[in-house]
């Protein structure tokens, strides 16, 4: 692991690869998001980690860690993002993994405007094009902020 | 010379005469007309559609209330009844659900369809790690018979219907359903309603499953039988396309992949119940999507009757007319709101909605117009019940019986629907039956290339939809969202914990040894469950029996 200061999720190392994780984050099982998501990062040149659903912040943090990503995307459609980001990115500063999170789903306005401030990198709701989605990923990557 | 040789030469003549002119001056605006399922449609329909293809009225599409079902179900339809306008909701705790179900029957529902939170859905109490972040989120909480006693306080039970969108957990909730009513001198036997109780689209597409397929799929025959015996006017099962289509499914996808779950469904209660076909069958309900493609969706819902009605009778011997009918509930699609501009779902919900009715649907719910940034307010919620309203009292669409039958269009769109659907429903018997397909992935796999597809035509332009890819606006209308307190969850978790303190802990400990040996052996899991229940075992415990036994699944992850 690199070092990192442990204090923001957006402050990142230049990737070795285009190497992106991509899960479903809670109980949550709608997946079209996800997998459309997983597929078009695929086919734009990523090499993608696809967890697949009912993922605790505890699995995603782990799986991120071992495989090595950079960037962490995450879906939730069920309207428990708020406490299942702000625990997933505590959990990542307590590991140390300092690496871009991006929520995907259905996020009412307000709360995408409060997930980023606590640190999160894009909130892309519903309607995003994919052409915007691959675009955040990789500026993700990049470390633009 | 036949009529149709006549209209064959007419429209030669008509093509030279009256067609070319026009498409010289104004060509059509595009060069191919496709339905969402990609038929090619031609410029006009004639009887050259049907007649002219060796069609026969009679077998095709008889009358309604008969075989084989095609202009619908009953003989009269809604002239007779109309359909049970029917929300789908539920949220926080059993108090705040209360309140909204009281709430839908004063605005004019007339039935009731039960939201649970996922933690219920998956067998888990809401005291367990994973399960506290959704608690009450996306329906209502329900660890104990204590909180379905509170979901319907002063509501009816004998005479309101209820619909539960319950699958791994089936027999838990329905039980805790019993439990009350027979609290208040209700028999089950009189109880109407609907348990969703299908764990096998929940492998494909909804993801909300515990066990294995093979286990899970005896669980759900066991409550199907249960039904069959003790609850003559309950629907034991709710066999779902809807969640396919969310998915991505096409049409004629969402048609054979549901009648395939079907016929697996009756092929293991003939098997494990020793019933005849004719027992059980009538109390096979489905449940649909409908989207905005109208004409298309039209067809969908016919043509999946038909090839129901023909299934039961030359597949299973099925003697009984209410064996062959496909019953149905209908949701709009919520894939189809968007975020942007959301007042325009009002108007996608409604033309989804009319297609659910010229359709034949028994039921229907509406989504809000605010569905893809929250739950819905009270607010949007009572406009999608005016929707229904609208179309059953103002619209005059159910002065008759299936209005678009005979339209050349139409027929042909439903043909099309059915013979392609056959062709998917060949291919999973060619695997070996549906649990085998989802095993391999076939199901998934579709479904995951058809949505992909979708949003390459969505990014493409292909496929506009207003407020994303045309007709965009820059500023977004600020629209009030309903959040769930959070408080919630404390007053759900200390009520459970107070009922796992005070109730005759011999007596869960009794009843849960039950279940496992019931698991281990051949005895109907439901009576063992049903006792569990009202000795006050928690959703989570008898959930957790089972897991021991069964394991967990883990899906393969195909995207």
């Amino acid at each position: 692991m690199p070092e990192s200061s442990g204090e923001s999720a957006v402050e990142i190392r230049k990737p070795k690869r285009l190497r992106v994780l991509v899960a479903k984050l809670g109980l949550d099982g709608h997946d079209r998001g996800a997998k459309v998501v997983a597929r078009a990062l695929r086919d734009a040149g990523f090499e993608v980690v696809y967890l697949g659903v009912h993922q605790s912040p505890e699995d995603v943090v782990e799986a991120a860690i071992e495989e090595d990503v950079g960037v962490v995307g995450v879906s939730i459609l069920s309207g428990s993002h708020m406490e299942l980001v702000s625990d997933l990115l505590k959990l990542m500063r307590e590991k140390g993994l300092n690496v871009p999170v991006i929520v995907g789903g259905i996020i009412p306005p307000d709360d995408a405007k409060e997930l980023k401030r606590m640190g999160v990198y894009e909130v892309l709701g519903p309607g995003t094009p994919l052409k915007k989605v691959i675009e955040a990923y990789k500026k993700a990557l990049e470390g633009v902020n | 010379m036949t009529d149709l040789d006549k209209l064959r030469e007419k429209i030669r003549e008509w093509s030279k005469e009256v067609l070319e002119p026009v498409l010289k001056r104004f060509p059509e605006r595009k060069a191919k007309f496709l339905t969402e399922e990609g038929f090619e449609v031609s410029r006009v329909y004639t009887p050259l559609d049907t007649e002219g293809r060796g069609w026969d009225y009679l077998e095709k599409l008889g009358l309604p209330g008969d075989y084989p079902f095609t202009r619908g179900v009953y003989p009269t339809m809604y002239r007779g009844r109309p359909w049970t306008i029917r929300q789908y909701a539920g949220f926080g705790s059993a108090e705040d659900t209360n309140a909204r179900y009281r709430y839908l029957l004063s605005i004019g529902q007339t039935g009731l369809s039960m939201a649970f939170d996922l933690p219920t859905q998956l067998g888990l109490d809401p005291d367990h790690k994973l399960a506290w972040y959704e608690v009450g989120k996306v329906g209502v909480s329900m660890p104990s018979v204590k909180e379905m006693e509170l979901v319907f306080e002063g509501i009816p039970m004998d005479k309101v219907s209820t619909s539960m969108t319950i699958n791994a957990t089936a027999i838990e909730v329905l039980s805790m359903y019993v439990a009350v009513a027979e609290s208040r001198g209700i028999s089950k036997a009189v109880l109407r309603g609907t348990v969703q109780n299908d764990i096998l689209k929940e492998y494909i597409a909804r993801n909300n499953y515990i066990y294995p397929p093979q286990p899970s799929m005896r669980y759900a025959t066991d409550l199907i039988i249960y039904a069959a015996k003790n609850m003559p006017k309950w629907n034991s099962i709710s066999i779902s396309g809807y969640h396919f289509e969310e998915a991505g499914a096409t049409p004629a996808m969402e048609v054979a992949f549901t009648l395939a779950d079907a016929i697996e469904y009756v092929k293991h209660v003939l098997e494990r119940g020793h019933m005849d076909v004719d027992k059980f069958a009538k109390r096979l309900s489905f449940f649909f999507a409908a989207r905005t493609n109208l004409f298309e969706q039209i067809a969908k819902f016919r043509a999946a009757r038909r090839m129901w009605a023909k299934i039961m009778k030359e597949r299973f011997g099925a003697k009984e007319r209410r064996s062959m009918m496909l019953r149905f509930h209908t949701q709009t699609a919520g894939v189809l709101l968007t975020a942007q501009q959301p007042l325009v779902n009002l108007i996608r919900t409604t033309i989804q909605a009319l297609a659910a009715v010229l359709g034949g649907t028994q039921s229907l719910h509406v989504n809000s117009y605010d569905e893809a940034l929250s739950l819905p307010t009270e607010e949007s919620v009572k406009l999608s019940v005016r929707v229904q309203q609208v179309l059953l009292y103002e619209s005059g669409v159910t002065d008759t019986v299936d209005p678009l039958g005979g339209s050349y269009y139409v027929e042909w769109l439903t043909d099309q629907i059915e013979e392609k659907a056959w062709k998917i429903i060949d291919e999973i018997e060619r695997l070996g039956g549906m649990v085998r397909a989802i095993e391999v992935g076939y199901p998934q796999r579709e479904i995951a290339r058809a949505a992909y597809e979708w949003q390459l035509k969505v990014e493409r332009g292909e496929i506009p939809v207003i407020g994303v890819n045309i007709f965009v606006e820059q500023e977004e209308p600020k629209i009030r969202v309903l959040k769930v307190d959070p408080a919630v969850r404390e007053r759900v978790v200390n009520r459970l914990r107070k009922l796992r303190e005070e109730r005759d802990q011999m007596k869960v400990r009794d009843a849960l040894d039950r279940i496992a040996k019931a698991a281990e052996g051949e005895e109907n899991l439901f009576p063992p469950i049903l006792e569990a229940v009202k000795a006050k075992a928690t959703l989570g415990e008898i959930s957790g029996v089972l897991r021991d036994i069964w394991g967990e699944w883990r899906a393969p992850e195909v995207y």
